[in-house]
């Protein structure tokens, strides 16, 4: 039985009727990656099972997870994708993984990563680039390449990713998987390696939105250890997730539909909007006039706050020698170190800061006539591993829609929306809805799976 | 002839006496704590750790800047201040540069009534001790300090000397110690001062060109002698016709002079940026009143001061008194125990007396002290036999008066008790010989 195509609920109801123990379903996927991991390299460090005896009851008790190695394991190394970080064993663990822990979930494996998060196809990466599981010849995206890879291909039931300027949803698009870019606040950012601490958020990476919706519910919520944490409660995302709102308006921003979208993701995209068509969905376009800023704005202020956030890696305390910084973190950090000096402070730093408050009145004003956005996640789909590593500006421009969300500070999630036709390679869209809008654009998306009967299994033999 | 003046400017750091660290719960209060005992990973800036703000440093912040009549800024916001270190772990300190919780207030002091202007008050995190040990390849570093809340107080640079500088310092203790926030010890660190220090020439149209910033100085004596060596230094360097460097130097306790420690470091090279981690912080206008109204029924040196003089107790005393706060209470104590008879009387200046000169101690209880006091300012037992031969020839000695008060004239009376007073070199009181006195007239 391929117990890696089953759903979270599935797989929850098989340890429930214990017609499959906890230790078993380790087993499965701990044998899932010995045998895919040596090709992919999704995984970075893997785990064993926990002798902690969760409560059967729990709502997550025996699903196996991956994480993102940025996040804080106790005892468990924790690299960020960093050489610097090779050997460094947290003291403590970050509030996404206890939240997990105690809900039963055990960790299988740390994912690999854009060092730093520094990256948009992890061939940033300091342990060699993550491979696509549809084609191994292309990237798998980045900065959370291993999460998505690992969850498509089976080594995990799900995993949480980092999205600072789309690094859970580029990944997603990329391998076929639902990704979630939450509302900055929604989730806990304690014991997650800062990249940009104003952009950074904690998200999910699933096969299907209802198991996103259910990790969602565990992971979200106010923190005591991170004062940027939402005070409100949140809600139970997959109970509300069959409901239906009546009257949905989608919006199409014109700026993401421009020449530069490849002919491939135009078609899925457009497919996708006749299909909610069908489901009754009133479709309008609309105008982000400010999207070509977005990543001048994020140059700007994610270098400068990554600058500060490494500050601390000075192999004092912990950690290599500041030599082990590779390229890409020197060039953000030394970016960034020019933006926040006197003489560039005001006319970059500030400046950027002035942008994003303009960015975040557009997105206001246009949700005032929308409910929710629809946009393609990437205008392409994966590239292949070596095409833009040696050029960072085209690199950049893989985010170009993604980023816009994270200035903003509002929840998107990245839905697969089938293969292109050429180099059949996944393509996604995203929906972009309003602070804390979580909610809605899950049950948007379920309503899309459901009418094209769920997304792609990932059936593949890898060598 | 150029003259030269003084400008002095003081930047003062206060540890407060929170439970917590600022940013951390962690215990503030590290003192003969064993090294990383009081840690965690926010204050060792481990990766992944973030800021929680603490409420009771902000509001003692807010304490001492209504105290010092400033504005309060009811949105300010934290700031990263960034320099390596190797005793600052994040690679930057927590701290307010664009908006300090308290701006544009100001202090009288007590002695010499003037009054300094204060630039800024602002919060920020202490970081931790670097230990240079006996071994000279290796410094230990203990991370219990990290993190402790620190105030910062800047005056203007608008004080002309040493000793105003030193009351200054004086009274900034004082006001914290009432306000309760901080023991402001110097000579354990708790409050460290650093002055800012130039001379202006008579040809300088705005403040000198350079400042000296003066540091490792733990005493009020010592940042007298710091100021004035500096003084005296700069003044030579001056008449020379040449232009002091801009610099930090350290003063040297073992020859009370200033030796250069680094080149000052231009603002703009701490890049400055808002810290992303903590909200930003704001005071809403009834939590303000509050705060006011609370401030208001403290106790503050001057308020202490005045009722200490109202009392008539001399003004050195009273400084004195208001300088110590507990001998302060302990004697408003004492005060409560007094009869109205004793508070006119001039009592409580013996009370003040007995307690300044340490003749009684005031480890006794307040019970304890009022009674060895009251018995010490009783004259001895009246000798009546004694007192009535005083009596008998001074009444003999004083026929005129005495018949004068026989016939009516009441006052008369006086010149024979004072005879009695003058004659027993003032052994009795003047009340029982007057009642004596009387009896035997009868």
């Amino acid at each position: 039985m391929k117990l890696h195509h089953l759903s979270i609920a599935q797989l929850r109801a098989m340890l429930t009727e214990k017609q499959i123990s906890k230790g078993e379903v380790f087993d499965y996927f701990k044998k899932r990656i010995q045998k895919l991991n040596p090709t992919l390299n999704a995984i970075l460090t893997e785990t064993n099972e926990s002798v902690e005896t969760a409560d059967v009851t729990s709502p997550l008790y025996g699903i196996p997870f991956s994480m993102k190695d940025t996040y804080l394991t106790k005892g468990i190394r924790t690299t960020a994708g960093s050489r610097l970080l090779k050997d460094y064993i947290p003291q403590y663990d970050a509030t996404a993984y206890a939240k997990l822990k105690n809900s039963g979930a055990m960790l299988i494996g740390k994912t690999n990563c854009d060092a730093w998060g520094h990256g948009s196809s992890t061939e940033n990466s300091d342990f060699g680039p993550v491979k696509n599981p549809w084609n191994t010849d292309y990237v798998a995206g980045g900065s959370s390449g291993g999460s998505a890879a690992s969850v498509i291909s089976g080594m995990s039931m799900f995993d949480i990713g980092e999205d600072t300027g789309g690094s859970i949803r580029l990944p997603s698009s990329f391998c076929s998987t639902v990704g979630l870019k939450v509302s900055y606040g929604l989730t806990s950012r304690y014991g997650c390696i800062a990249y940009a601490s104003s952009l950074d958020t904690v998200g999910p990476i699933g096969k299907s939105v209802e198991d996103v919706a259910i990790i969602l519910e565990v992971i979200s919520g106010n923190d005591p250890l991170d004062a940027t944490t939402i005070r409100k409660k949140t809600p139970q995302y997959s109970r509300s997730l069959r409901d239906e709102r009546k009257g949905l308006v989608i919006g199409l921003p014109k700026e993401y539909f421009k020449n530069s979208l490849t002919p491939s993701v135009a078609k899925r995209i457009e497919e996708t909007i006749q299909l909610y068509k069908k489901l009754g969905v009133t479709f309008k376009e609309v105008s982000l006039s400010l999207t070509d800023y977005a990543i001048a704005v994020y140059y700007l202020l994610a270098t400068s706050e990554t600058s500060s956030n490494l500050a601390r890696y000075d192999s004092i305390r912990f950690g290599g020698d500041r030599s082990e910084f590779g390229e890409e973190a020197k060039r953000r950090m030394m970016l960034g170190t020019f933006t926040l000096s006197a003489g560039y402070y005001d006319a970059y730093y500030i400046k950027a800061t002035k942008v994003r408050s303009l960015i975040k009145q557009e997105f206001d004003t246009v949700f005032k006539e929308v409910d929710m956005l629809l946009a393609p996640t990437s205008p392409t789909p994966a590239f292949k591993l070596g095409e833009k590593v040696n050029d960072p500006l085209q690199m950049y421009l893989s985010d170009i829609f993604t980023i816009p969300t994270n200035i903003a500070g509002i929840p998107a999630l990245s839905v697969p929306c089938g293969l292109s036709e050429d180099t059949k390679l996944p393509i996604g869209f995203q929906l972009l809805g309003p602070a804390l809008s979580e909610e809605l654009l899950l049950q948007t998306a379920f309503r899309y799976e459901n009418a094209i009967g769920g997304f792609l299994k990932f059936d593949k033999e890898i060598e | 002839m150029t003259t030269y003046t003084p400008i002095i400017g003081l930047e003062t750091h206060v540890e407060l006496a929170t439970k917590t660290k600022m940013f951390c719960r962690c215990p503030a209060e590290y003192f003969n704590a064993p090294p990383n005992t009081a840690v965690c990973p926010v204050c060792l800036g481990l990766p992944g750790a973030m800021p929680i703000a603490n409420a009771q440093a902000i509001e003692w912040t807010i304490f001492l800047g209504i105290a010092f009549n400033c504005t309060i800024t009811m949105r300010s916001f934290f700031e990263r201040k960034h320099y390596f270190y190797p005793d600052l772990p994040k690679g930057y300190q927590i701290s307010q540069y664009q908006s300090p919780l308290c701006e544009n207030g100001s202090v009288t002091l007590p002695v010499s009534k003037v009054t300094i202007p204060i630039r800024r008050i602002h919060l920020e995190e202490d970081t931790g001790k670097l230990l240079h040990g006996n071994n000279e390849n290796t410094s230990l570093i203990d991370f219990n300090r990290s993190g402790v809340p620190l105030v910062e107080v800047v005056t203007e640079p608008a004080i002309s000397d040493s000793r105003i500088a030193a009351e200054y310092l004086q009274t900034l203790q004082k006001y914290v110690q009432y306000l309760n926030i901080s023991d402001a010890d110097m000579e354990n660190g708790s409050m460290r001062c650093e002055p800012n220090i130039s001379l202006k020439s008579s040809s300088d149209k705005g403040l000198p060109g350079y400042k000296v910033e003066v540091k490792n100085i733990n005493s009020f004596r010592f940042v007298r002698k710091a100021i004035d060596f500096e003084l005296e230094r700069q003044a030579g360097i001056l008449r020379k016709g040449e232009i002091p460097a801009q610099e930090t130097r350290r003063y040297m306790e073992s020859t009370g002079s200033t030796a250069a420690m680094r080149q000052k470091e231009e603002a703009h090279d701490y890049r400055y940026m808002p810290e992303p981690d903590i909200p930003p912080v704001v005071i809403g206008e009834e939590q303000l009143q509050a705060l006011i109204k609370r401030v208001k029924n403290t106790e503050l040196p001057h308020t202490r001061l005045k009722t200490l003089t109202d009392l008539h107790i001399k003004q050195e005393d009273a400084l004195l008194l208001m300088d110590d706060k507990k001998l302060g209470d302990y004697l408003l104590g004492l005060v409560q125990l007094c009869t109205e008879v004793e508070k006119k009387n001039g009592f409580i200046q013996k009370l003040v007396n007995y307690l300044v000169n340490k003749k009684i101690s005031h480890t006794l209880s307040k019970h304890e002290f009022y009674a060895k006091a009251t018995a010490l300012s009783k004259p001895v037992e009246t000798d009546m036999a004694s007192l009535k031969n005083y009596i008998a020839s001074a009444i003999e000695n004083n026929k005129g008066a005495v018949s004068d008060y026989k016939s009516g004239s009441i006052n008369a009376i006086n010149a024979v008790v004072g005879s009695v007073m003058k004659e027993s070199k003032g052994s009795f009181q003047a009340k029982i010989v007057l009642d004596e006195l009387k009896k035997a007239l009868r």
